[in-house]
């Protein structure tokens, strides 16, 4: 029976409300016990100063596999989630060819148990091939393992495709994600305002994204699917969704770290690693997420890592594809936008990156109940780094992080109860 | 050479929105000296004996393109055209490697124009050389801005205090842009013209006035700058039909004849006669179309030689 200690944590539990300084024995795989004066183990680890938490969720990820493989691979994928902290991701099916069908759900499974790292769990789609035409079989990818359903790198656009994925999705219980944007107020390379007026580069109006979340919780209304807005970015869009929870409607809604700490500006210099989807807004657009992730009315922290090869990124800005990375970086940088601020307790940061992603999904996971799978990451609040796109485990360099000094990092991160991941101590700064 | 004290450092010209007023008067008491160069019945001057310039051009343009190579020419320097046309641009290369090709062979300067705004500044961060931007897409075309600068300085003396109107297809315009930051830089009160689709609010943001009705402001400018109405842009509903443009924005008669005595017209060319500018106007007295073309040699004189010369 194989054990592992951690010992002198402080346990940071959000789904049993647990805060206290304490070693949490792992045997088989399982959370055997928290408390003191524990068995002893086959292998200890020092967490002392360091949050014990739930594996880290994120349920928004891009490993690009099969088809750009050059980007991303759920392996390579997988290594970046555990140096990131994240013992469970789930990953989109924008893959060519897409994950709309049972084999590629296995696929998608069958890598990440080879890869042996994160658990990677397939998104499938929503539509056959992402096309917004016709229904893909989300009851067969369900049974295969498929934890939710999107086609994102678009929405889907025809009302009443969307009518009848939202009564299907019901029927099967699972949860429709959508990347909300209107395709006919679409097309530019970045937020339409002031800054694109200056750069002259064709924008993307904040009213694309409202105008989809509008449309979806109104034909959610009379159905009541699991309905969840992937990346929000815009104030408004905020206050639709704060506005459907007061009215009961069943809808949850996703954030990432850019959308909260990085405006328009930032595109100033046509650097193309500024540049996703949606694009980056505001500052008033930032505030109005930050309160959303203060009031509850946004659930969940995401990534949407989305690798893309430098070559490609070395374009024209509006000739470039959209998407960053940000897995490895993502828990320092909520730390940055979120807790450094006040915004939020450690306590309510990990439920967002835990227990509430694992909900939204139906994972049973984020949670270190006696029993539950063994998958924790250990956070030391303290250390102090530097982001280096060149050092990063991803395949791809296309972080606009680059050179950020920030304070955080997952020092072990266990998944299944084996260390996947674990970082050194700092350098000694003795000269 | 030119009176103001500033020492020039800047290796590329990419937009008017980096320079300072200093700057911009800079050039344009440099182009004054260049003009001169025109007048004379040899005219070259050494001053770029040995370099080599390259126009590349990854879209059509006729002005702009021969009003650089006659100043490069002036300025006695190696004029070398590259074009999309049949060259590996059509095969699939990148504009860095293209300009990293091109470069290779020893080239002192890029003039680059070209459909994707931020081209100018990727082309920069990538080369050695110095990088002038000649139009990138909606972004700027700073020489084009200069060239608008010399020639409203020359006729009134000064810019300060001027009201200028662009009228047209302000959103998609990179001269609008460069325009917009020279002239507010230089104390001019700018009023772009247009209808919304082609006007955005934000634009107040940048520091212009945006009027949506011509015939409120015309009566009280000094500068009128014509826009080339884009006949695409119909097609993208941005306004229904070349008629109603024209009955809303474009500069007849009746408008001119409400206009100040000694109001000075504008256009960057190449014109729709009859659209959005009346034929008597564009080709009468109070135009300056055919001054900003030859001060456009001058203007381009002068930042080749500025960026060569640090």
């Amino acid at each position: 029976m194989a054990t592992l200690l951690i010992q002198h944590g402080m346990i940071l539990d959000p789904a049993s409300h647990t805060q206290r300084v304490a070693d949490l024995l792992i045997r088989d795989g399982k959370i055997a016990a928290i408390g003191e004066k524990l068995d002893r183990a086959d292998q200890t680890l020092d967490a002392s100063g360091c949050y014990v938490t739930p594996g880290l969720i994120d349920v928004h990820v891009h490993f690009r596999e099969p088809g750009d493989e050059e980007e991303e691979t759920i392996a390579s994928g997988a290594a970046a989630a555990v140096a990131g902290g994240f013992t469970t991701v789930c990953c989109m099916p924008n893959t060519k060819p897409a994950l709309d069908n049972e084999a590629q759900i296995e696929f998608v499974l069958r890598e990440s148990r080879l890869a042996g790292l994160a658990n990677v769990y397939p998104i499938g789609a929503i539509t056959k091939g992402r096309n917004g035409l016709e229904l893909a079989e989300m009851a067969s990818m369900q049974a295969r393992g498929a934890v939710a359903f999107s086609d994102d790198g678009v929405g889907v656009a025809d009302a009443s495709v969307m009518r009848k994925a939202l009564q299907y999705a019901k029927m099967l219980d699972t949860v429709l994600m959508q990347h909300c944007e209107e395709p006919s107020l679409s097309g530019g390379a970045m937020h339409a305002g002031m800054e694109s007026t200056m750069l002259g580069l064709p924008g993307i109006p904040a009213e694309a994204e409202q105008l989809m979340i509008a449309r979806d919780l109104l034909l959610n209304r009379s159905i009541g699917c699991r309905y969840h807005v992937q990346h929000i970015s815009t104030a408004w869009s905020v206050e639709l969704i704060r506005r459907a929870k007061n009215d009961g409607q069943s809808v949850t809604a996703e954030v990432s770290p850019h959308h909260l700490l990085l405006s328009d500006s930032s595109c100033r210099s046509y650097d193309t690693n500024f540049k996703m989807n949606p694009p980056l807004r505001t500052e008033m657009d930032i505030r109005a997420c930050i309160d959303g992730v203060k009031d509850g009315t946004i659930d969940i922290l995401a990534t949407d890592h989305a690798p893309h090869l430098a070559e490609e990124k070395e374009l024209e800005f509006q000739s470039a594809p959209f998407g960053i990375i940000s897995i490895e970086c993502a828990l320092p940088l909520y730390i940055k936008a979120l807790i450094e601020p006040g915004h939020i307790s450690w306590m309510r940061l990990i439920e967002m990156m835990t227990s509430s992603s694992a909900r939204i999904a139906k994972l049973s996971k984020g949670t270190l109940a006696i029993g539950a799978d063994a998958d924790v990451t250990v956070i030391d609040p303290k250390r102090a780094w530097k982001i280096e796109a060149q050092r990063l485990v991803s395949k791809s360099r296309n972080c606009p992080f680059d050179g950020w000094d920030i304070t955080g990092r997952a020092i072990a991160t266990i998944v299944g109860g084996e260390i996947k991941w674990r970082l050194s101590p700092p350098a000694s700064h003795s000269s | 050479m030119a009176h103001t004290e500033l020492r020039w450092t800047r290796k590329h010209l990419l937009s008017l929105q980096e320079l300072s007023a200093d700057e911009l008067n800079f050039v344009l008491d440099t182009a004054k000296a260049f003009k001169e160069v025109s007048t004379r019945s040899i005219k070259k001057v050494p001053a770029l004996r040995g370099r080599v310039v390259v126009n590349t051009f990854f879209e059509d343009s006729t002005r702009t393109r021969t009003s650089f190579q006659l100043a490069a020419q002036r300025l006695s320097a190696d004029v070398i055209d590259f074009s999309e046309k049949g060259s590996s641009v059509s095969k699939g290369e990148t504009l860095i490697d293209t300009a990293r090709t091109i470069e290779a062979m020893g080239v002192d300067i890029i003039i680059l124009r070209h459909p994707a705004a931020g081209s100018a500044d990727l082309l920069a961060r990538t080369v050695k050389c110095s990088v002038i931007n000649a139009g990138d897409g909606a972004h700027e075309h700073p020489t084009q801005g200069l060239l608008d600068l010399y020639t409203i300085r020359e006729r009134f003396g000064r810019i300060e205090g001027l009201k200028v109107a662009i009228v047209g297809d302000i959103v998609n315009s990179r001269v609008a842009r460069s325009n917009l930051w020279g002239l507010t830089k230089l104390g001019a009160e700018v009023y772009l013209v247009g209808p919304p689709t082609l006007l955005p609010r934000s634009f107040e943001q940048l520091g212009a006035r945006v009027v949506h009705r011509f015939d409120d402001i015309v009566g009280q400018m000094d500068v009128i700058n014509m826009l080339r109405v884009q006949f695409e842009r119909i097609k993208s509903s941005q306004f229904p039909t070349v008629r109603e443009f024209t009955h809303l924005f474009g500069l007849n008669h009746e408008r001119f004849a409400r206009c100040k005595k000694d109001v000075f017209i504008m256009h960057p060319g190449p014109m729709n006669r009859g659209i959005e500018i009346s034929s008597a106007i564009a080709d009468g007295p109070q135009s300056g179309i055919l001054a900003q073309v030859s001060n456009g040699l001058a203007v381009r004189m002068a930042v080749l030689y500025l960026v060569t010369h640090l």
